[in-house]
């Protein structure tokens, strides 16, 4: 296998505190010691960084189902683009990835076609319906690294607690979308002055709250880990960071879109602007970057949710919830948190990485010698408009595009091969 | 002045002069109305669309007859009717009605912001005769052409409107009307269907009937509807119209020239009792007649737009 050998980069390695210039050498698909190559691809990289390759733990592949919208192939080159190395796919396919046979297909796949690491995702229920308990065990022995029903929240509380002790016994993280259905049930955006003033249906921030409060309460009884996804109001992100002071073993996520739009978006009637949980109040999204600055938040995922032109094409109402977001995150929470002065790029690093992997249970993530060689590089410095017309996703449902933004990646590396490859 | 506008969406989008602008063209059209021969030539030779994607009777008849008073061409498409049905795209269908060289397109869709979405797709004019809980602009204009013929104007005048104001275009139509053209605005009824948030746009809220309508010189009750009642929202119709219904003992607390307004249809002794309904501070079905004038206004000055 071939070898390379990065010059001069700034190497962010948060798992080993390390954040100084250097190289980074690359042989067999590991990393290891610049000294023991022979003949290395040396690539400069004066001006830029370097670190670990980034964790999406929160994509939706649609696949099988909606091959349309996204395909393993097409979503795994868009995390490439967005400097993701890992993805974790979400169940809620066509049919869902609720037995062992639904999750050997995706690893055959993503085997044959994907250019990242496709991390597969199980039901914790059958269809994800909330009714039964998937086969939780023979979902593990198929390769799954953690159990969601995402799209959808186990509103059976007693079939909750099942499902966190039954995975608990087969190590597996809970993925949680938190919603309480009969309060979120017809609502298209945020409850709050502007779903008011639109006369929209509204959704309350209690709906996603009540459901953490009781993940919470779970995670401390059961001592296992409950992962909050798409954590979007204030009183979440308090909730979690008392549990987390407690040492509850509970961890929460927060997408790109949710950091930096608010609910008032939503006055043009785009689509785009339409996910769940919606974008809330500016009050609740700066109490998102409060967790991520202080440590609650630890993860940022995209929720990367395809859809294609013409689903999105229709009345707010009518529309599906979601956005893509695997090649515009690095960017979007460059320009938000770092360019902005909120945090110094190497607090957002770990939130793409080691938060991640530690939601996973993956130990050691880092750039140490001998381990896989999965490697995001990007200029801080470079600034350019998002244009969604040179997407590697298939579907084009985003708020950003046109926006001026600064973070560009410039190279994902998985298991020692380039995988995307622009402006260095 | 002159009109710019090649839609008309909401109040939300005009200025007060644009408002005040087809209220004094709506007073020019009720005269017509008045006269013998109330036909005119405006629209000849201009087609317009009634594309109702939701059930209207009223609102339905009074663009039909205004069409007709302008002699404009009229077609009219209800959603049952279209090809909705069959799994054709709402931007499709009326990309289809507009590529017929249609000038003008009425529409009412049970979706917030269904207009706005075709309205920026489409080269015809877009006039939402209601959209969702958003807006249903006529009937505002109709209501302040009301207001502004019993009342002369709009400043510092008060407004109460009673209701379910969470679920209604009309109310939040009034409002930004009102706003705009100065008057004091109260919403009010029960908390679960009157959301505190209307505070942060400069409107009084307030659960009492009594508050509500003390020193208002307009009175205008929504309609409540039954199914709010099983969403759990108040619990009967019984206790709602005790609590917020005006009947001929709430004029103990009402100036005695309080005008009363409805947009239709109403529940009679529910939201309204009859007696007041039909008693003399009752502006109801001028109203009505208001608004034939109103919407040969809005659809002359949008159509002017197409020249």
């Amino acid at each position: 296998m071939s070898e390379l050998l990065f010059k001069n980069a700034r190497i962010i390695d948060p798992a080993r505190n390390i954040d100084q210039i250097g190289d980074i050498a690359v042989a067999d698909g590991v990393i290891v010691d610049p000294g023991k190559l022979n003949s290395p691809e040396v690539i400069d990289l004066t001006g830029k960084i370097l670190s670990p390759g980034f964790i999406d733990v929160h994509v939706h592949l649609r696949q099988p189902g909606n091959t349309t919208a996204e395909t393993i192939a097409s979503g795994s080159a868009a995390a490439a683009a967005g400097g993701f190395t890992s993805i974790v796919a979400m169940p809620n396919t066509s049919p869902s990835a609720d037995t062992a046979g639904a999750i050997e297909y995706l690893r055959r796949i993503a085997a044959e076609q994907a250019v990242v690491k496709v991390l597969p995702c199980g039901n914790m229920t059958k269809g994800g319906k909330g009714e039964e308990m998937a086969g939780i065990g023979s979902l593990k022995s198929a390769g799954v690294v953690a159990l969601s029903d995402d799209g959808k929240c186990i509103q059976d509380h007693g079939l909750m607690r099942h499902v966190v002790e039954y995975a608990k016994s087969f190590e597996l993280p809970i993925l949680d979308h938190c919603e309480e259905s009969t309060l979120a049930s017809g609502g298209v955006m945020n409850e709050g002055k502007w779903s008011v003033l639109l006369g929209m249906h509204g959704i309350p921030g209690a709906a996603e709250e009540l459901i953490i409060a009781r993940n919470i309460i779970f995670a401390r009884q059961i001592n296992w880990r409950i992962h909050m996804q798409h954590v979007s109001t204030r009183d979440s992100v308090d909730m979690i960071r008392r549990a987390r002071a407690k040492g509850i073993p509970v961890t929460g996520e927060a997408t790109p879109h949710h950091l930096s739009l608010t609910d008032e978006n939503v006055k043009k009637f785009d689509t785009n602007y339409k996910m769940n949980p919606p974008l809330r109040t500016e009050d609740d999204r700066q109490a998102l970057i409060e967790g991520i600055v202080d440590g609650t938040i630890t993860v940022i995922a995209t929720d990367h949710a395809p859809h294609t032109e013409t689903a999105k094409l229709v009345e707010f109402d009518h529309a599906p919830f979601g956005i893509i977001g695997l090649e515009t995150a690095l960017p979007v929470c460059f320009t938000q948190l770092v360019a902005s002065g909120v945090i110094t790029v190497d607090k957002l690093i770990p939130k793409l990485t080691t938060g991640p992997a530690e939601v996973l249970g993956i130990k050691n993530y880092s750039l140490a010698e001998g381990n896989a060689a999965d490697i995001t590089v990007f200029d801080p410095q470079a600034e350019y408009v998002i244009d969604k017309s040179k997407f590697r996703s298939k579907s084009r449902n985003t708020p950003f595009d046109g926006m001026t933004v600064r973070g560009k990646i410039n190279l994902t590396v998985v298991d020692g091969k380039i995988v995307y490859r622009e402006g260095c | 002045m002159q009109w710019k506008r090649k839609d008309l969406l909401g109040l939300y989008d005009l200025s007060a002069e644009e408002i005040t602008f087809i209220l004094d063209t709506a007073a020019e059209f009720k005269k017509v109305s008045e006269r013998r021969v109330k036909k005119v030539p405006a629209l000849r030779g201009m087609t317009v669309v009634n594309f109702f994607v939701e059930p209207s009777t009223r609102t339905r008849v009074s663009f039909e007859l205004a069409e007709q008073r302008l002699s404009a061409d009229i077609v009219n498409m209800q959603a049952q009717a279209s090809s909705l049905l069959k799994g054709e795209t709402l931007l499709d269908t009326v990309k289809n009605i507009e590529a017929l060289q249609v000038d003008l397109v009425v529409m009412r869709h049970s979706a917030t912001g269904a207009q706005n979405f075709i309205a920026d797709r489409l080269k015809c004019g877009v006039i939402n005769a209601g959209d969702g809980a958003h807006e249903h602009p006529t009937q505002g204009l109709l209501d302040l052409f009301t207001i502004r013929e019993k009342k002369g104007g709009f400043k510092g005048l008060n407004v109460s409107i009673i209701g379910d104001i969470l679920h209604s275009r009309v109310a939040r139509s009034n409002i930004w009307g009102l706003l705009k053209l100065g008057a004091n605005v109260t919403v009010a009824g029960p908390s679960t269907l009157v959301p505190r948030e209307f505070e942060e746009i400069g409107v009084r809220v307030c659960h009492n009937l009594k508050d509500a309508v003390a020193d208002a010189d307009v009175v205008n009750l929504l309609r409540i509807q039954h199914e709010r009642q099983n969403n759990g929202f108040f619990p009967g119709i019984g206790e709602y119209a005790s609590h917020f219904g005006v009947k001929s003992s709430t004029f103990d607390f009402m100036r005695p020239d309080v005008l009363i307004m409805h947009p239709g249809p109403i529940n009679r002794d529910v939201e309204l009792a009859g007696e007041v309904a039909d008693g003399k501070n009752s502006v109801i079905l001028e109203q009505v007649t208001n608004g034939l004038a109103v919407r040969m206004a809005v659809l002359f000055l949008v159509a002017g737009c197409r020249k």
